[in-house]
């Protein structure tokens, strides 16, 4: 009566967790490293430099490393580069996180209701998001953001509204997929009702994709809140990495240090982001665990 | 005799065998698909049987003939087109899912492939629970208790009860698909293909588990299969299907002995014989597949039955 089949250390190996994964993703663990060194850059390097990110302290367009100039220069305004990199990414990585949060909660919910419901459901809702999709993304946030007023809280609301169709059209596959699958007809067999199916079931096996999009989400929005912030559309009494690009790029040639540090801030917040996503999706994968 | 009457309120012969009332009754029950360009896939055509409690029922045919959609019918994955499901008398054909969630309890299937059948990211300790939690018949540390002798009574250690899918082999998989089936204490199990994806030595196995069960448990089963060796062994009674239409019904013996209608012959004979001196002229199966697609508007010619001997009913041809 008895089969062969599983070893014992597999009963045994079975039991590791999820961040013993992430942890074997030599990327991902890179990507976390340079994440939280950036948090922790935004959260306390500007009252460890001392130098407030508004004060003009030094001539216009000091080079690093000119005279008394500050690390970093100064800009057409005389104020300090570094303790605007140091600080300028607290409102872009609030602002990214709640756009993205947004972004996701919003596709999640009306991808997986079209992708499980289908018929006119499905119709409905892949209606409304190609009408989103085909709204110019940038035009569409300004207009929001001209009729709210600019400030960090517009700025995430109107990137939450524009983002969101990507995000909405993966749940939906993943939901077609995974809604065949026999394990869902188990489901429905035993009596489950659709939230448990959908919440319980489906979910859990669409979210290895749903985690690398959001993590490209959140990359996005921030460079959405960058490129708004150039535009001069984001809020003007704070100092951001977009906004130090934005303010500074008549002077691109002349002042390349104006530009250059807040957007090596920004490619290396997107990009640990990304890699910590990859990740985060071994961590979801049981197959993996006990390897 | 003759019966497939199309008087809605009289039960067709099929069903009515038999004087006891049924565990299941499956009346007269029809399902169509759309395909293309406004055909429909008459996939099962008035189909009608009966499932009395302890009795093991096989669905036999080949690949296509709706045995599957006939199961998926009965436990209401699919939605009747026509006919109805009666379940210890009781219409559950449409009843809305809070009415019928009651009645899933009494009805459970464990399907083909024991790969696809169980969620990849739930524990199987977790899977087998999850009637209990669905239903809150009990809570989650009584809960491990149940699990834990269902395990034991399907042949698993309770130590695996931690284990993912993945960690288990096809018999095993099956094995934990059918003490989920047994968890809500079902009297009725589907059995849709359930040893058809393992090998030999383990289907025997599984079938013996089976066998098990239904002396321990009382269950009745309604076994679809395509293999007529597993159904010889494992059957009661035996429904033959063709093209949607039960072509014949019968005492295991009755229509392994004694098939009537042709297309049973022709499935009986295509069976492979191991010794050559017993190898007699074979009946084949030729030609195309007649197709159970037809134009909007038209179907299939609906069968009526014959009643050869007692409880043998066999299609008029």
């Amino acid at each position: 009566m008895t089969e062969t089949g599983v070893a014992p250390e597999a009963v045994e190996a079975s039991g590791r967790g999820g961040w013993a994964m992430f942890l074997r993703n030599k990327a991902a663990v890179v990507g976390l490293i340079v994440f939280t060194g950036i948090v922790l850059m935004n959260l306390f390097g500007p009252t460890l430099y001392g130098v407030d990110s508004d004060a003009m302290v030094a001539r216009p367009f000091s080079g690093p490393g000119e005279g008394t100039a500050p690390l970093l220069g100064t800009d057409y305004l005389g104020r300090d580069v570094l303790a605007g990199v140091l600080g300028g990414g607290r409102t872009t990585l609030v602002v990214g996180a709640v756009a993205a949060a947004m972004s996701i909660s919003i596709g999640l919910v009306i991808g997986s209701l079209a992708g499980f419901y289908g018929r006119w459901v499905d119709s409905m809702f892949m209606r409304l998001t190609e009408l989103f999709q085909t709204l110019p993304t940038l035009l569409f946030a300004m207009v929001l953001l001209t009729l709210m007023g600019p400030s960090s809280r517009t700025v995430a609301l109107s990137i939450g509204l524009v983002s969101w169709p990507a995000a909405a059209r993966l749940t939906r596959a993943e939901f077609l997929k995974i809604r065949e699958l026999e394990y869902v007809k188990a489901s429905r067999a035993i009596g489950a009702g659709d939230l448990r199916i959908m919440l319980r079931t489906i979910l859990p096996n669409a979210m290895p994709p749903l985690i690398v999009a959001t993590a490209l989400t959140v990359g996005l929005a921030i460079l959405f809140e960058a490129g708004i912030s150039f535009l001069g559309l984001g809020d003007n009494r704070v100092v951001s990495w977009g906004s130090m690009i934005g303010k500074n790029q008549g002077f691109i040639l002349e002042a390349w240090w104006t530009v250059t540090f807040p957007g090596i801030a920004i490619f290396l917040t997107v990009l640990s982001i990304s890699m910590m996503g990859d990740g985060i999706q071994d961590a979801f994968n049981p197959k993996l665990r006990g390897r | 005799m003759r019966v497939g009457t199309p008087i809605s309120t009289e039960t067709s012969a099929l069903a009515s065998n038999g004087g006891a009332e049924p565990l299941v009754r499956v009346d007269r029950i029809s399902k169509q698909f759309p395909a293309n360009r406004g055909t429909r896939v008459h996939a099962v055509v008035e189909a009608s049987l009966d499932v009395h409690a302890g009795e093991t029922v096989a669905v036999v045919g080949e690949s296509g003939c709706g045995k599957s959609t006939l199961a998926n019918l009965i436990i209401r994955l699919h939605e009747a087109d026509s006919g109805r499901v009666l379940l210890r008398g009781t219409d559950i054909t449409h009843l809305n899912p809070k009415a019928m969630r009651e009645h899933r309890q009494t009805m459970q299937i464990i399907f083909q492939d024991p790969f696809a059948s169980l969620d990849p990211r739930v524990r199987v300790g977790k899977a087998v629970a999850e009637p209990l939690s669905v239903h809150r018949i009990c809570s989650a540390e009584e809960a491990q208790e149940r699990v834990g002798r269902l395990f034991e009574l399907v042949g698993l250690q309770r130590i695996m009860m931690k284990n993912y899918p993945h960690q288990f082999s096809g018999g095993q998989r099956q094995r934990v698909c059918i003490a989920r089936a047994l968890t809500l204490n079902p009297e009725l199990v589907i059995a849709d293909e359930a040893v058809s994806a393992l090998d030999v030595s383990v289907q025997a196995q599984v079938m013996n588990l089976m066998l098990e069960l239904q002396q321990e448990l009382g269950l009745s089963y309604l076994f679809i299969s395509h293999d007529l060796a597993v159904v010889e062994r494992i059957a009661h009674r035996v429904a033959v299907m063709y093209m949607g239409q039960v072509v014949e019904l019968g005492l295991r013996e009755q229509v392994f002995r004694d098939p009537r209608h042709s297309y049973t012959k022709r499935l009986l004979s295509a069976v492979p014989i191991a010794d050559p001196r017993q190898r007699t002229q074979r009946a084949l199966l030729t030609g195309e597949i007649p197709s159970p697609v037809w134009p909007a508007g038209e179907g299939p010619e609906v069968v009526t039955h014959v009643e050869v001997e007692p409880g043998h009913f066999v299609a008029q041809e």
